[in-house]
């Protein structure tokens, strides 16, 4: 604040003229002299009021026992017995389990897919080829769940899609991936990779386009071949970026994403597809257990902020950058 | 740069590159162009060949009738009025918070910017949201879709150090000839933030465009849906693991699915040069640390 003070003199001084500032500029003046500014701000906090804090002071619901005709106030305390009831609830580990495979499965094969298709694009010479087929990777990224959901439905619906007709044809099973549990995370899977392996790309391009060449030439002098070149120099490059990433995905375990697997989810699989951000919308939304899924909400919210600091933490102890 | 061709491995490998990345480059295409392929041809032929990308036979039927859908027209109109207006609001108010942000002395300031990182690293979920858009009386209003994402807090900081980075003499030269803030803001910083306000609209845009989960807890009146969620209607909502197979439902027709999802798309399509340069534009410079 003290930075503040000394940032304030001479924008005073320029308003004013410097022969009239006054020794000492009260706090009523400097936000009479700010009026048009605090204007300017009033419609964006209006929103980070009601939109984002209010709602932080509304989620004590988790903690009562919610019933709209009594309000948010109105409504008795009860203490943890909503938490209770979640961690005692067999869902609760199903839905732990079904989040954290899904967190799994992205952490260990979209991102590592990611970290190869840029290190593949990077060594590619002819840059209209480059430029050709990022620009084809890349438009998935721009697409709404709703429309990879319809395309999966499309291509992989029974007795119909295309992908449905292949797998019949070459295994001489009927498979109907969009109610068997058995294919609910293949699918996932595919569908983020699709989606975002591409744009995924664009941040490491962008921290490899930034690499000193002569390191490479160097290294060529000393007879280094291309994978050496590549584990030697290239990863190296990358890891502030990559560390940043992975403790932004880590921070983000239990968001799973509401939109993709709500669309894939069905009367058929709900037992592998369930996951915490569903679970909020079916408990909550649909069957209206308000405070019961507050509290589930803010359990992974509270989770969610742990991780994310744990990790930036952790990665600040191995030396690497963090992200605070 | 020759000498990077140094070995046989080294062009072997070159080669394999090639190969493989034309290959994913591909199968990043292929849905899209089966899908075009397929709005394309006659109901018959979606029935009897399982996998084509150009039809025997040519056929507009299928834009036709979804084009005869008034349901289908209402909720186009809905996802783009939304969509503009959404796009001006949510911009203009995140540029009026940005301005006085990038004021290292305007009091307060510090407080409101660790608030916002705040915001950003914890959420208080889904249902008090809900609720808050509940009592303020959103529910089954096109507001509801605008108003909660109104200010997204990454895009706010990094306009935010947009501004901040100008030149302080520009803004002071002004008020030095008279200019109010607002104009300073209007006439010198709004014109030198072009390219940056661009992106912005269009992560914006975007946003609304493809939103699904506002419209699916905020408007429960079908009259009112978006794109989005007449899409999934046809397509998702449609299929027997869906509905349970009730033996009263007609299904649409396949080549109806297959249009929607052409038209849904296309829009994305037509502005994705702009959409690919000021995307990637946007997360380089919010990568950047500050």
């Amino acid at each position: 604040m003290s930075d503040l003070l000394a940032n304030a003199a001479p924008i005073v001084a320029v308003k004013d003229g410097p022969a009239f500032l006054p020794r000492k500029v009260t706090l009523r003046a400097r936000l009479g002299q700010h009026r048009w500014l605090y204007l300017l701000l009033a419609p964006g906090v209006v929103y980070f009021v009601l939109f984002r804090f209010a709602p932080m002071w509304d989620a004590q619901i988790a903690f009562k026992d919610y019933v709209p005709f009594l309000g948010i106030g109105g409504s008795p305390w009860v203490g943890l017995r909503n938490f209770t009831d979640f961690f005692a609830n067999p869902d609760f580990f199903r839905l732990l389990f079904n989040t954290l495979i899904l967190a799994a499965l992205s952490l260990l094969i979209a991102f590592p897919l990611t970290i190869i298709m840029a290190l593949l694009l990077n060594e590619v010479r002819l840059q209209i080829y480059k430029r050709t087929v990022q620009t084809l990777v890349y438009v998935p990224h721009f697409l709404s769940w709703t429309i990879v959901a319809s395309l999966s439905y499309l291509l992989l619906a029974l007795d119909v899609g295309p992908l449905f007709h292949l797998i019949n044809a070459v295994l001489g099973t009927k498979i109907d991936f969009l109610a068997d549990p058995n294919w609910f995370r293949p699918i996932i899977v595919a569908q983020m990779i699709w989606k975002n392996t591409g744009w995924g790309t664009v941040i490491f391009l962008a921290a490899l386009a930034s690499v000193d060449q002569e390191q490479y030439e160097a290294a060529i002098i000393d007879g280094a071949g291309r994978l050496q070149r590549m584990w030697h120099i290239t990863l190296p490059n990358i890891r502030g970026v990559t560390m940043v990433l992975l403790i932004l995905q880590i921070g983000q375990i239990l968001n799973t994403g509401f939109e993709q697997i709500y669309l894939m989810t069905n009367a058929l699989n709900r037992q592998v597809a369930d996951v915490f951000d569903t679970y909020v919308y079916f408990v909550g939304i649909t069957q209206g257990a308000y405070s019961y899924s507050t509290a589930v909400g803010l359990f992974k919210a509270v989770v969610g902020v742990v991780l994310i600091f744990g990790a930036n933490w952790l990665a600040k102890r191995f030396n690497q950058a963090g992200l605070f | 740069m020759s000498s990077r061709y140094n070995s046989n491995a080294g062009r072997v490998f070159d080669v394999f590159n090639v190969i493989l990345l034309g290959v994913v480059g591909l199968l990043a295409l292929l849905p899209f162009l089966f899908v075009i392929g397929g709005s394309f041809a006659t109901e018959a032929e979606l029935t009897r060949r399982s996998f084509f990308l150009w039809p025997d036979q040519f056929s507009l039927a299928s834009y036709a009738a979804v084009f005869a859908t008034p349901t289908f027209l209402r909720s186009l109109a809905v996802t783009i009025g939304v969509t503009a207006v959404g796009t001006v609001i949510q911009l203009a108010i995140t540029v009026c918070m940005a301005y006085p942000l990038a004021r290292r002395a305007l009091p307060g300031r510090n407080l409101m910017l660790s608030l916002i990182v705040f915001a950003m690293v914890f959420s208080a979920g889904l249902i008090p949201t809900f609720l808050m858009v509940k009592n303020l009386g959103l529910l089954n209003s096109w507001w509801a879709l605008i108003l909660p994402a109104a200010v997204n807090p990454f895009s706010l900081i990094i306009i935010k150090n947009f501004f901040q980075e100008l030149p302080i003499e520009l803004e002071e030269a002004a008020m030095i000839d008279g200019a109010s803030e607002l104009r300073v803001l209007w006439s010198i910083l709004l014109p030198l933030s072009k390219p940056v306000l661009a992106t912005f609209a269009l992560f914006y845009a975007v946003g609304i465009w493809n939103d699904f989960m506002s419209p699916l807890l905020y408007l429960t009146d079908s009259a009112k849906w978006t794109l989005q969620m007449f899409l999934r209607q046809v397509t998702v909502a449609t299929n027997v693991a869906v509905t349970n197979a009730d033996s009263s439902y007609i299904p649409p027709a396949q080549g109806i699915k297959f249009a929607v999802v052409v038209v849904a798309t296309v829009p994305i399509l037509m502005f994705y040069p702009f959409l690919q340069k000021h995307f990637a534009k946007g997360i380089l410079i919010g990568s950047v640390k500050g």
